[in-house]
């Protein structure tokens, strides 16, 4: 477990990291091309409709986006496209794949964000709250939480709070992203649009509050117990400075790794509550992809969360070691 | 009395008591009842001078240490009467927060495990410069904490590294320096050299024997290394299940052990270099403190148990310039009772 300090920058690791990223990434796009042309359903009937077509038409339409070739030649094609900067052209929303994704793609991280920031200030606070007094009300609310945080699902949790708050109070909108009928500018849209936000980060950040509350309290409980906070007790320290410099700091690592490890599974969340607040992110593209066969938008869906969920990774990395000094690549 | 930003308070003076204990007593709460690990205890300990509380493990010696401090290492442990005057001043009665501004700043602390008492993700520096904000001394920090390492026999440098960069020494020298960091009248070294290579202990010792002397601080040693008495103590105490056994001048406990069970652990030491007859030796184990025999703790394991051992608590009887806690000594020539 030893490892030699200093040896390499912390920049350095980062650069091997991403280069070794690559074929990772050139393995992600093999596989999830091979999965999409073995899965059932054809695009072309998606792309024409259900109302039967000249046969001869048919053909045209899969000869001119190149589906009558065969399955090799076509992931070879596309990786070359891809290595260019192409990721292909949507049948459906008849618009470049990388274009139409990167759209999407903002709205979906602000969400995603919001929602990891969320988590984390209040699974923390919820964290420290109930791990400096151990099985009290407190301790006990907290932990049962956690446990239906664990249980719920996003889609449920949200088609609960649209009934709540948007259907049954009327405190806050139900879907979509922005009102489509008022016309608000500078404050008012922005205003507007953190009212659209409110509900499906709620419903994606329930889980993710419950997995840091439990992290937090048990990681916090074993490092308070230990050798070096007695010490720093000893040296006088107020009980505030131990908590949070000796004792947070230390219960911290954990807590970063999980919440880097769990950002893929918002990526999934986010699939399910963007579809059920109508929230137009990336996640609700990949379930119409999906739906409408539309195979290059899915496909790049897939590239670039594959690509994010690898950044974030390294990031944790990196984070980690400016945490923990004994860490070091 | 100083509080937290109150001026150190003058060095003490030669021969002053700065620690006296008197009749402390600890328990702890544990599933099988009450324990008290400290039972009774009184000793004392003046400026410029090293004093010894050695026993077995889980004869209470450390937990004495923790109720100086008023510090445990379970919630569960608690300091339920007598008195802890530090230079006159019973810290018994004192709230946590004036408690708080006496750790680390009267009162230091050496550990056993060097390496487990500082925090492995804060820098060196950063965990001594902590103790001197918290204390009132954060100005000049810096200057200072350079001083620390360079009295403790560590470069500055040091400063800025983290606890698993440092060896056991250098982590040791460090604890010794966050001890001494505030001029404290008192040090308490809870086996300061037991965790520590054999050749590093002996230079952590004569280290921590130097600065004693030249700060003139009392220091309270506590060890089961009855070689660490010899070398640096100038009075010691023994400690079995919870009392104090035996008291005396460190050459007087060598030469001539009071107690059957302070001559049990000499015995223990020396049969390699002087053979003692067999009977000598200290057979069985501590006993357990949630049902401790009743008399004298000692007894069930002595060679020379008598009725009355089995029956009362054997007081303190002056022995020379020894007091020992054994009925053997009762009606004695020379031999006196006191408290």
């Amino acid at each position: 477990m030893s490892r030699a300090r200093g040896s390499k920058a912390l920049g350095a690791f980062a650069l091997e990291r991403l280069l070794n990223a690559v074929p990772l990434v050139i393995g992600v796009i093999v596989i999830n091309f091979l999965l999409v042309s073995l899965a059932p359903g054809d695009p072309v009937t998606a792309l024409i409709g259900e109302f039967p077509a000249p046969p001869e038409y048919v053909e045209r339409v899969r000869a001119q986006y190149g589906l009558d070739r065969p399955v090799p030649e076509r992931m070879v094609r596309y990786l070359g496209s891809v290595v260019r900067g192409d990721l292909g052209f949507s049948f459906a929303n008849r618009q470049p794949v990388l274009e139409l994704v990167l759209e999407r793609l903002g709205r979906t991280l602000v969400l995603m964000i919001s929602t990891v920031v969320l988590a984390t200030i209040v699974g923390v606070v919820l964290g420290v709250w109930a791990a400096r007094r151990p099985h009290s009300g407190v301790d006990r609310g907290a932990t049962g939480f956690a446990l239906a945080g664990y249980s719920i699902p996003e889609f449920w949790l949200g088609q609960i709070l649209i009934l709540v708050f948007a259907v049954g109070l009327g405190w806050l909108p139900a879907g979509g992203f922005r009102s489509i009928r008022a016309d608000y500018v500078g404050w008012a849209a922005v205003v507007d649009q953190a009212r659209h936000m409110i509900l499906p980060m709620l419903a994606l950040s329930f889980r993710y509050m419950a997995i840091t509350t439990r992290l937090t309290r048990a990681s916090l409980l074993e490092v308070m117990n230990s050798d070096y906070i007695l010490a720093s007790r000893a040296r006088g320290l107020s009980e505030r400075r131990v908590l949070w410099e000796h004792g947070l700091r230390a219960a911290a690592l954990p807590i970063i790794t999980v919440i880097g490890y769990n950002f893929s599974f918002i990526v999934a969340g986010s699939a399910l509550v963007e579809t059920v607040f109508g929230w137009p992110g990336v996640g609700r593209l990949m379930y119409d992809s999906i739906f409408t066969r539309d195979y290059p938008v899915l496909l790049g869906i897939l590239l670039i969360v594959s690509i994010a969920v690898i950044l974030v990774n390294l990031l944790t990395d990196v984070a980690y070691a400016l945490f923990d000094p004994r860490v070091r690549y | 009395m100083s509080r937290a930003g109150a001026p150190p308070a003058a060095a003490p003076t030669a021969g002053e008591t700065v620690l006296e204990l008197r009749d402390l007593t600890t328990e702890i709460r544990s599933v099988r009842g009450l324990v008290r690990p400290v039972d009774a205890v009184s000793l004392r300990v003046r400026a410029g001078e090293v004093v010894g509380l050695v026993g077995e493990s889980g004869s209470g010696k450390s937990m004495t240490a923790f109720s100086v401090m008023r510090l445990f290492p379970t919630k569960a442990a608690r300091l339920v009467s007598g008195e802890v005057r530090l230079r006159g001043r019973d810290l018994v009665p004192l709230p946590q927060e004036a408690m708080r501004a006496v750790r680390g700043r009267e009162v230091g602390m050496i550990f056993q495990d060097p390496a487990s008492y500082l925090n492995p993700v804060l820098s060196v520096g950063r965990q001594l410069e902590q103790q001197l904000q918290a204390h009132a001394m954060g100005r000049g920090a810096r200057a200072r904490i350079a001083e620390l390492l360079r009295d403790v026999g560590l470069a500055s440098e040091i400063a800025g590294r983290y606890p698993h960069e440092l060896s056991g020494g250098q982590a040791q020298r460090v604890g010794i320096a966050s001890a001494l960091a505030c001029r404290p009248a008192l040090v308490i070294a809870d086996e300061p050299t037991t965790a520590l290579d054999v050749t590093i202990q002996a230079q952590v010792l004569r280290l921590m024997a130097r600065l004693q002397r030249e700060g003139g601080v009392a220091m309270l040693l506590i060890t089961h290394d009855l070689g660490v008495v010899a070398e640096v103590c100038d009075h010691v105490y023994v400690m079995y299940a919870g009392r104090i056994v035996e008291e005396a001048p460190v050459a007087s406990l060598f030469a001539a052990p009071q107690h059957p069970y302070t001559q049990g652990l000499l015995a223990g030491v020396l049969d390699l270099i002087e053979p003692k007859p067999i009977e000598v030796a200290i057979h069985g184990s501590v006993p357990d403190l949630a049902s401790p025999p009743p008399g004298c703790r000692f007894h069930p394991r002595c060679p020379h148990v008598m009725d009355v051992c089995r029956r009362e608590t054997p007081p303190h009887f002056e022995v020379g310039d020894a007091r020992a806690a054994c009925w053997l000594h009762d009606g004695a020539p020379g031999a006196e009772a006191t408290a």
